[in-house]
């Protein structure tokens, strides 16, 4: 109960009180970008890849940042031609040692009722929930509104890995 | 037939249109550029008003060929990417894009009024029109065009579209001509734009 409330509180606080779960070290964030937006877009969507140092599974379970109302964690298909879009039930795993990257085409944290426009150039606050290490807190940068990858705005079809 | 009243148990109203969309999709993956159907239509008549409040019919269109894209301004990804790839196409053909015309039309009229539609394809090229209208215009044209959406509630009291991928490729004569898939590669997409541009009236 405790570590609950600790949990739902101040991300320093936890990392006093239970030092070996909330460490921001276990887990660590590469490359995050975000997309530019069009003009008058409600929703936009920021990429990352997620490293889990620690030995056990932990799962993104939610986010929150000042640039939009509601942030959710989404995986995107096309399946036959139809594009689908969903919230992942209970957060997206990420396997203990592995790594689990959000891309364009596959999962993203969706920024849903935008407060501004994302432009090129621009950074802005994100903070994820992870179901063990808490909270992380980054940086996004934002890239082109065509961009594919964190550092080659434009260039499609390019693995990073 | 069988099979079809068969999916149309197993889904829903939808269905008809899913699998209209599914036989496109697999047509789709396995066309290699442009080549006319033997599918039932695709494309027909429809009303709907286009990005500065004008009335817009399929005679609008008439005697250019044109490419039609489908989806929504609160669609973070898909929709974005496709427009921007689009725009980029545009970009490269050069004067030729003038020969076609370009509309996206929304599957979520309820959110994407004229103004936000045109507010929107500002952050994109010039060539390509917004088309919306009202709840009854938008399903008739989905339906014409063997558009599949459907409205996906969300948790949080809101919604999301699944809907149809694809960018169709129409001739002057309003008829089906070839598609683009989703993140279709460049030189492939700019092939089938091109051969369309060679089917435009000579003016």
């Amino acid at each position: 109960m405790r570590y609950l409330l600790t949990l739902a509180s101040a991300a320093l606080l936890l990392a006093a009180a239970v030092p070996t779960f909330a460490q921001s070290t276990s887990i660590h964030i590469d490359k995050p970008w975000a997309r530019a937006t069009p003009a008058g877009a409600k929703t936009g969507a920021a990429y990352m890849t997620i490293d889990n140092k620690s030995g056990q599974p932990d799962r993104l379970t939610g986010a929150s940042s000042d640039v939009a109302k509601t942030l959710q964690i989404h995986e995107m298909k096309v399946v036959d031609g139809v594009m689908k879009m969903r919230e992942i039930p209970g957060g997206l795993p990420v396997p203990a040692g592995g790594s689990v990257t959000l891309k364009p085409g596959g999962y993203h944290v969706m920024l849903i009722g935008l407060n501004k426009a994302l432009k090129k150039g621009e950074k802005f606050p994100l903070t994820l929930v992870f179901e063990k290490a808490g909270k992380v807190s980054i940086e996004v940068p934002v890239e082109s509104v065509g961009a594919m990858h964190s550092d080659m705005p434009g260039m499609g079809h390019m693995d990073m890995k | 037939m069988h099979r079809r009243y068969l999916i149309v148990a197993a889904m829903s109203a939808f269905a008809l249109v899913a699998a209209a969309g599914l036989g496109l999709a697999f047509f789709g993956v396995s066309d290699s550029g442009a080549v006319r159907t033997g599918v039932a239509a695709i494309g027909g008549p429809f009303t709907l008003v286009d990005d500065t409040g004008k009335a817009v019919t399929e005679k609008t269109l008439a005697g250019k060929p044109y490419a039609m894209y489908f989806g929504y301004t609160f669609c973070p990804e898909v929709c974005p990417t496709t427009l921007f790839d689009l725009s980029r196409w545009i970009n490269d053909l050069g004067p030729d894009a003038d020969k076609l015309n370009y509309v996206f039309v929304t599957v979520d009229p309820e959110r994407d009024t004229v103004q936000l539609m045109h507010t929107y394809l500002s952050s994109f090229d010039k060539h390509i029109h917004g088309y919306t209208g009202t709840a009854e215009q938008i399903a008739k044209i989905a339906k014409e065009y063997r558009v599949y959406y459907k409205k996906i509630p969300t948790d949080d009291g809101d919604y999301v579209m699944d809907h149809s991928a694809m960018i169709y490729l129409m001739g002057p004569d309003d008829k089906f001509v070839s598609l683009i898939r989703y993140q279709e590669d460049d030189a492939s997409a700019l092939a089938k734009l091109r051969k369309l541009t060679t089917m435009a009236p000579v003016s």
